[in-house]
């Protein structure tokens, strides 16, 4: 089995890459991290994404 | 980033995990595809599209939407003819880059990690439980998340709100609340906590579309707990949505309309005719919980949803794995962002060892140096933003009008301007065209600017080289009836940027260093944790506290809804405090006085009492704020008068005390006494869920205790509802009042009585209880004068107001100060901590780096002009501008890391003296003269 192996000190994985785990990826990177982002659909976002505006701002979520 | 990847395996120990991945194929090679498109024109084959919540269809070979990360088409194989029925493979030859590949395998990865954040967020509520509303059978009943995506401009109606029926617009609509929460037929007994703020948000949306829609919204409680969010619904009703008090027993179809059946709280049965029904369903916990746990081993609670405790919110029940968003129990954004900042900082403080052993540092390439007399090259990307845009301004017209512009040697459109692949064109054609300006006709600098400065700076550019047309709020927004002025608009912005461009200058970027401490202000349960979290990451702190000693409001506490025992956890939290090496605590204290910035603030501290009353001077680089807030006392219902009349916190250490008769025979109490617009215009939070916890451990007591509860709207939100079904069960009858028919109380001899309106009866009722208890509200402790020393802005309630409400709920406008607990807005203990330790991850960014780099837009004095008067200084709203002797003349200068660039000094200097980096008085002249220079357009 050729397996890959990722190997890294100081590294943290982050399971669902919605708004929450972008969030803490981020966060984590600034602190001095590595992240891998584990994402079950095809790319991250979550459910923000198909949001149309978001309170109280009106902002467009993406 | 492992997109398209399953989770099937977690090995170790918290320090040294190993995780299984397995990566599905894309079926597309992720670094040869340009996200073109072209697949998809040529796909034959049609797919339901689940990110438009199957209300459009696409294709197998898509891409969700333009804007996703990665932006890399895929192919979902439970639908493509090639990967079900080895045919077609059309796409194969179409793609030009020969990015598709069949052949491709699923691979399997294994991960050594030190920490895991679980954030899979959550499920929706099976369509079974909706049926009985019609869903399913009538086209026109939708969910909210159908509804969302129906409103959106880019998604498949273009933001038009149709009956899908008949195609007609629909002229009564109806929100049902509670749909698959707090409803145990369906085994998911919690509120949502989120389902009410978005119906509200919803219906406002639609409002703005067609102001004649006829909305209603159907609720048992509106629960917009969350801060300033009863606001939203005051602003609602102002334009007409109406809010009905009832539950929806059926939806069924009536001729070409929907009939609502539903019962009022008098016991009425009624009926109403609607074209389009929207369902606020509730939040579930995600499909792959009982998956997830059984990998991880962590516990799930009664409702699958992750098991956590209230003094640790995010820690699941493995070591070494936290939680973060809605898998922790429903939530909405804000508070899912704080968490997850939350859990970054518990994941960084497990690993502070080997923190900063995996990073790389982002590369760019050598800034290409632009000099004064260069020839200017400018290049003009003009974004459709979908058709956000483009629906209103003729984009095409708008660029070819730039092209014809002075200096411009390049311009085109962008369909999406922020995709991935829009990215790389800017990049080319700057390469291709040695472009040395760009300016970029799209949307908000203030979201877009610096991914666009990004951009500059991969291809070699200084990023202030860029100058940004916003022609979607400002021409497609707002003149959207007027598409022809719209378009006319946009060109006089576009012209006014390319006049700015041809003088703008590359800007250095600057950093400064910074004092690895923090200052924390207040030692409540928010400042102990902040500063505690600090110390696991490494970090010295100076706990300041303006008492006699530490522990705050939690010294007031005796047990929580979830029956902790607060007082053995603040005496933990208080021993770890005082026995920390990194966290210096003074008492009696105050901030007397703070001067520099982000990274460099040196504060004068006063501590002590009397004579023994000290002041120092402290450096550090961060402030986190938690100066807190107290129980409201409303000069109402006799509080303070009768003996009868307690609050619930006095209540609650009645209870906690010994006394036989502590838990009285009857009890009426009373919410809101003091919030939602009596003494203080919010809702606090935290009240229902105090009323409820003193109710349960009343009946524990005493189960014979009569309990009256007058209320406006339960907010038990999230898993506190089960606690409300309990007392409920338990006989506690809850009334609801008019905020125009509040209850009153007298005093009569001994006795006091309760006068109110019974809704469900119908008729007054007079009350004469042992006891009264009021729930008070919350108010911020004195915020004014740190408001005032620190440059902060506070919300008309007297909360600090955070930077971003949502997507940065900790930071304040002022870099390097961050918030968190009473003094941000009412919360309970839980979500407290959490924010706690999410304040410490955002101080601790700065301390990590040790440096912060200071945006080059600031202002600068050109010390020839400044003839020393000081005006500047006296302006400054940042404490940014000093004078210095310079040569024996006073001289005014910036402090770039505190100045804020917001231009106060530059517009008021007599002598010109003082210029703001990439806006100087030359280019904003330049800008006003090309708005006069109207020409042919």
């Amino acid at each position: 089995m050729g397996k890959a192996m990722n190997h890294r000190e100081g590294s943290v994985m982050i399971l669902g890459g919605g708004i929450a785990g972008i969030q803490a990826a981020l966060d984590l990177t600034e602190l001095g991290f590595y992240v891998y982002l584990v994402e079950k659909s095809p790319a991250v976002g979550g459910v923000m994404a198909q949001l149309d505006k978001t309170f109280p701002t009106n902002d467009c979520s993406l | 980033m492992l997109t398209n990847a399953d989770f099937l395996a977690l090995e170790g120990t918290a320090g040294n995990f190993t995780a299984t991945i397995n990566l599905r194929p894309r079926y597309i090679d992720a670094d040869a595809c340009t996200a073109c498109g072209l697949c998809t024109q040529y796909c034959p084959k049609h797919h339901v599209d689940p990110y438009n919540e199957g209300l459009a269809i696409t294709r197998p070979i898509h891409i969700d939407y333009a804007q996703a990360v990665p932006a890399t088409y895929y192919i979902d194989p439970s639908s493509c003819l090639f990967l079900q029925h080895e045919t077609c493979q059309i796409c194969v030859p179409v793609c030009q880059s020969h990015a598709i590949n069949f052949k491709q395998q699923p691979e399997e990865r294994k991960l050594n990690i030190g920490a895991v954040i679980l954030s899979p967020g959550f499920g929706k509520i099976d369509p079974k439980t909706l049926a009985k509303f019609s869903y399913g059978k009538h086209p026109d009943v939708v969910t909210s998340f159908e509804y969302e995506r129906m409103t959106t401009a880019s998604g498949p109606f273009m933001g038009e709100v149709k009956c899908f029926s008949d195609g007609r617009h629909p002229k009564r609509m109806a929100f049902i609340q509670c749909v698959g929460s707090r409803d145990i037929g369906c085994n998911n007994g919690y509120c949502s906590s989120v389902c009410c703020m978005y119906a509200i948000k919803e219906a406002l949306v639609t409002k703005e579309h067609d102001p004649e829609v006829d909305i209603t919204i159907y609720y048992m409680d509106i629960r917009t707990q969350g801060k300033d969010f009863d606001a939203a619904r005051e602003r609602a009703e102002a334009i007409g949505v109406k809010f009905v008090r009832a539950k929806v027993a059926d939806v069924t179809p009536w001729e070409n309309h929907l009939q609502l059946t539903y019962a009022t709280l008098d016991g009425q049965h009624k009926f109403e005719p609607f074209d389009l029904v929207v369902l606020s369903v509730g939040l579930e916990s995600p499909k792959d919980a009982q998956k997830i746990a059984d990998i991880t081993k962590i516990d799930l609670n009664k409702y699958d949803f992750c098991a956590t405790d209230s003094f640790n919110p995010l820690q699941t029940s493995q070591q070494g794995i936290v939680v973060a968003g809605a898998f922790q129990g429903p939530k909405d954004i804000p508070e899912s962002v704080t968490q997850s900042s939350a859990a970054a900082s518990l994941a960084a403080a497990s690993l502070k060892a080997v923190r900063g052993k995996g990073v790389e540092m982002k590369i760019y390439p050598e800034e290409q140096v632009v000099a004064a007399d260069d020839e200017v090259r400018i290049g003009v990307f003009v974004c459709h933003c979908g058709i956000n845009i483009s629906s209103v301004v003729d984009c095409a017209a708008v660029a070819n009008y730039a092209g014809d512009m002075k200096n411009v040697t390049f311009y085109t459109e962008n369909l999406y301007s922020c995709s991935q692949d829009a990215q790389e064109v800017i990049k080319k054609k700057i390469k291709e065209h040695k472009l040395n300006r760009v300016v970029i006709a799209a949307c908000s600098p203030r979201t877009h600017e610096p991914l666009f400065q990004e951009t500059l700076r991969d291809a070699g550019l200084n990023r202030n080289l860029f100058e940004m047309v916003n022609i979607r709020d400002q021409c497609s927004w707002v003149h959207a009836g007027e598409p022809e002025l719209a378009t006319i608009k946009s060109k006089d912005l576009v012209r006014m940027a390319v006049a700015k461009a041809r003088l703008i200058q590359p800007l250095p970027e600057q950093t400064v260093p910074v004092t690895a401490k923090a200052l924390v202000i207040g030692a409540g349960v928010a400042g102990m944790t902040a500063a505690l979290n600090l110390a696991e990451q490494g970090f010295d702190s100076v706990l300041i506290e303006k008492g006699d000693g530490i522990g705050g409001n939690l010294q007031n506490l005796h047990y929580t809804l979830a029956g902790d025992a607060v007082q053995s956890h603040l005496k933990t939290l208080v021993d770890k405090v005082k026995q920390s090496k990194k966290v210096d605590v003074l008492c009696n204290a105050e901030l007397v006085q703070t001067a520099g910035f982000i990274g460099n603030f040196a504060s004068v501290i006063a501590s002590g009492k009397g004579k023994a009353r000290v002041e120092q001077t402290v450096d550090h680089g961060v402030i986190i704020v938690a100066t807190g807030g107290r129980e409201h006392r409303p000069d109402k219902y006799l509080l303070g008068k009768s003996k009868k009349v307690v609050t619930q916190q006095e209540l609650e250490k009645q209870l906690a005390g010994k006394a036989k008769t502590r838990a009285p025979g009857s009890i009426v109490m009373i919410q809101c006494a003091g919030s939602r617009g009596d003494d203080l215009n919010y809702c606090s939070k935290v009240c229902c869920n105090h009323a409820l916890k003193n109710i349960l451990k009343v009946k524990e007591i005493n189960p014979d205790s009569q309990i009256v509860v007058l209320y406006r709207d339960m907010r038990t939100y999230g898993f506190a509802e089960d606690a409300y079904l309990e007392a409920r069960k338990m006989g506690v009858v809850f009334i609801p009042y008019e905020v125009d028919l509040k209850p009153e109380v007298t005093e009569k001899g001994a006795k006091v009585q309760v006068r109110f309106f019974d809704s469900i009866m119908q008729e007054e009722v007079t009350m004469s209880p042992d006891l009264v208890a009021l729930s008070v509200g919350i108010v911020p402790d004195d915020t004014d004068t740190l408001s005032k020393l620190l440059k902060l802005p506070v919300t008309a309630n007297k909360f600090f107001l955070e930077a971003h409400v949502k997507l940065r709920p900790v930071e304040l406008s002022v870099s390097g100060v961050y918030v968190c607990g009473l003094a941000h807005g009412p919360k309970p203990v839980d979500e407290t901590i959490v924010q706690a330790q999410a304040a410490a991850a955002k101080a601790a960014i700065p301390l990590v780096k040790g440096y912060v780099k200071v945006d080059p837009i600031v202002s600068s004095v050109e010390q020839d002009k400044c003839i020393g008067c000081g005006l500047c200084v006296s302006l400054c709203p940042y404490g940014a501008i000093v004078m210095q002797k310079v040569d024996g003349k006073r001289k005014a200068e910036t402090i770039s890391a505190s100045c804020k660039a917001c231009g106060i000094c530059a517009a008021h200097c007599p002598t010109f003296a003082i210029s703001m980096g990439g806006f100087t008085n030359e280019q904003i002249n330049s800008q006003i003269e090309a708005f006069g220079a109207t020409g042919d357009r």
